[in-house]
C-alpha cells in the first residue's frame, strides 16, 4: 500500500534521488560506536540537533497557552505548567532541554577540537559552528526572561548590566535589548519575538548551512 | 562623408561614453533590488529601534518630604513615581534616604546596592554607614563604598521649593 503510493508519486516526480541524496551514504568505520565503543563521542552533533527539534517543537506547543505580557505571563506560565494536561511535561521538556542543548553542543565542541575536525578543509564549519553556539546562548538568554518570576527579572537585568559594559556602544545595546529604560512591558514583547522568530529562524538557516558542508565535506578522517 | 563614415563615427565615439546593454541591466536591476530591499528592510528597522530614538520625558520631580524634617541623620522616606512603559502605567514606590550634611545642603542616596542590587539600609550595626545584608557592602554617610561594592551609591536630583524637598531623576554620586 504505502510501496503503491511511493511509486506512484515517485513515477512522477523522480524524489528516489532526493532522499537518497540527503540519507544515503556511508557512515564510515571510525565514526561507528559498533565497530569501536569509542566512537559514541561522534553522537554528540545529533544529539544537539535531536534537542534542538525538540526544543523548536515543545516551544511552538508552549505558545498555544504563553502570552507574553507583563500582567498574564506568570499566570499563563503557572496555568499551562499546573492546569494543563501534560503541561508540566511539556513545559519540563523545553526547560530542561534547554540546558541539555547546551550540554550536547559543548560536547560536540569539544569532540571536534579534539579530533581536529576543525583544520582544512573544514574551517568555516567551525566558524558556522560558533555562530549557532552564540544564536543558542541568545535563545537561552531570551528564554529565561519569557516564565516573568522574580528569578527570570534579575537573571534579564544581570544580563542586560553585562552587555551595558561593552565599550562605547554597551548603552545603546542595553537599550535596545530593553526596548527603553527598564526591564519592562516593551522587554517582555522583544524577548518573546527575538525567542520564538528571530532567533530560531537564525538557528534554522545556520544549521542548513553546517549540515550542507558536512554533506560536501564528508566527515573527518579517523585519528 | 558618406553616410557609411557618419555611421561608423558615430559608433566608435559613442562606445566611450555609453555603457553596454548588459552593464546597463544590471545597474537597473541592482538599483531597483536595493530600492526594494530598503523599501521593505527601512521602516522594520526604524520600527524595532524605536524605543531608543524616543524621546526622553526629561525625569519629573516628585514632592517627597518636607525641609524641617530632614536631619544630619540620614531618613528613609519612601514616595510615588508615576512610570509608562510603553502602554503601561504604573506608580511604583520609591525609596530614598535623604540627610543634610555639615554645611546644611539636602542629599538624597538610592538605597540600590552598587554590588548586585540589593538593598541597603542605614545604621544596622550602629556604625554610621549603610549597610548591604546581601554579601555584607558597606557606605559611608555620603554614600562612599568602604566595602564589597565596586561604586559610590546613587545620588537623586533635589530641588528645594517652598520648604518642601523634590527629588527627581537618579544620577551618578556627585559627593564622594
Ligand atoms: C534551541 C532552541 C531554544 C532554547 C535553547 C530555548 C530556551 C528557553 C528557556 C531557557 C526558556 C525558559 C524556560 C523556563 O523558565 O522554564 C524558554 C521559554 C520559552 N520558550 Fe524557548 N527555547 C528554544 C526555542 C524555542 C522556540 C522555537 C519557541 C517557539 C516557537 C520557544 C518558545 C518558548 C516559550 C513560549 C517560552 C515560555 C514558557 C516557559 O517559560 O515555560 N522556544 N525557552
Ligand atoms: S548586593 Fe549588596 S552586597 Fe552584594
Amino acid at each position: 500500500m504505502f510501496k503503491a503510493i511511493y511509486n506512484w508519486i515517485d513515477e512522477r516526480l523522480d524524489i528516489t534521488p532526493m532522499w537518497r541524496d540527503v540519507a544515503d551514504h556511508e557512515v564510515p568505520e571510525h565514526v561507528n560506536p559498533a565497530h569501536h565503543f569509542s566512537a559514541f563521542v561522534y553522537c554528540f552533533g545529533g544529539l544537539t540537533f535531536f534537542i534542538t527539534v525538540i526544543q523548536i517543537l515543545s516551544g511552538m506547543f508552549l505558545t498555544m497557552y504563553y502570552v507574553p505580557d507583563i500582567i498574564n505571563a506568570y499566570a499563563s506560565v503557572d496555568y499551562l505548567q499546573h492546569k494543563v494536561a501534560f503541561g508540566a511535561i511539556v513545559r519540563g521538556m523545553h526547560h530542561w532541554g534547554a540546558s541539555l542543548v547546551i550540554v550536547m553542543m559543548f560536547l560536540h565542541t569539544l569532540r571536534v577540537f579534539f579530533t581536529g575536525a576543525y583544520k582544512h578543509p573544514r574551517e568555516m564549519n567551525w566558524v558556522v559552528g560558533m555562530l549557532i553556539f552564540f544564536v543558542m546562548l541568545g535563545l537561552g538568554f531570551t528564554g529565561y526572561l519569557l516564565p516573568w518570576d522574580n528569578k527570570a527579572y534579575f537573571a534579564t537585568q544581570v544580563g542586560i548590566q553585562i552587555a551595558e559594559s561593552v565599550p562605547y556602544i554597551g548603552p545603546f545595546i542595553a537599550e535596545l535589548l530593553r526596548g527603553g529604560d527598564i526591564v519592562g512591558a516593551q522587554t517582555l514583547t522583544r524577548f518573546f519575538a527575538i525567542h520564538v522568530f528571530f532567533l530560531p529562524g537564525a538557528l534554522l538557516a545556520l544549521l542548513a548551512v553546517h549540515f550542507i558542508m558536512i554533506r560536501r565535506q564528508g566527515i573527518s578522517g579517523p585519528l | 562623408m558618406s553616410n557609411r563614415e557618419q555611421h561608423e563615427q558615430s559608433h566608435s565615439s559613442a562606445k566611450k561614453k555609453t555603457m553596454s546593454r548588459r552593464q546597463f541591466l544590471s545597474y537597473t536591476l541592482g538599483g531597483a533590488g536595493a530600492f526594494m530591499v530598503g523599501g521593505v528592510a527601512l521602516p522594520m528597522i526604524r520600527f524595532a529601534i524605536d524605543p531608543v530614538l524616543q524621546k526622553k520625558t526629561g525625569g519629573t520631580f516628585v514632592k517627597v518630604a518636607q525641609e524641617s524634617e530632614i536631619t544630619t541623620e540620614p531618613k528613609e522616606f519612601k514616595y510615588q513615581i508615576h512610570q509608562v512603559d510603553g502602554w503601561y502605567e504604573s506608580d511604583p514606590v520609591r525609596t530614598a534616604w535623604i540627610a543634610r550634611d555639615q554645611n546644611g545642603v539636602i542629599f538624597a542616596l538610592s538605597p540600590i546596592c552598587k554590588h548586585l542590587g540589593c538593598t541597603v539600609n542605614w545604621n544596622t550595626h550602629n556604625d554610621n554607614q549603610y549597610f548591604c545584608p546581601c554579601h555584607e557592602a558597606k557606605y559611608s554617610i555620603d554614600g562612599k563604598n568602604l566595602k564589597v561594592a565596586p561604586a559610590p551609591l546613587d545620588e537623586y536630583e533635589v530641588e528645594l521649593r517652598d520648604g518642601w524637598v523634590y527629588l527627581g531623576p537618579v544620577k551618578p554620586n556627585s559627593r564622594v
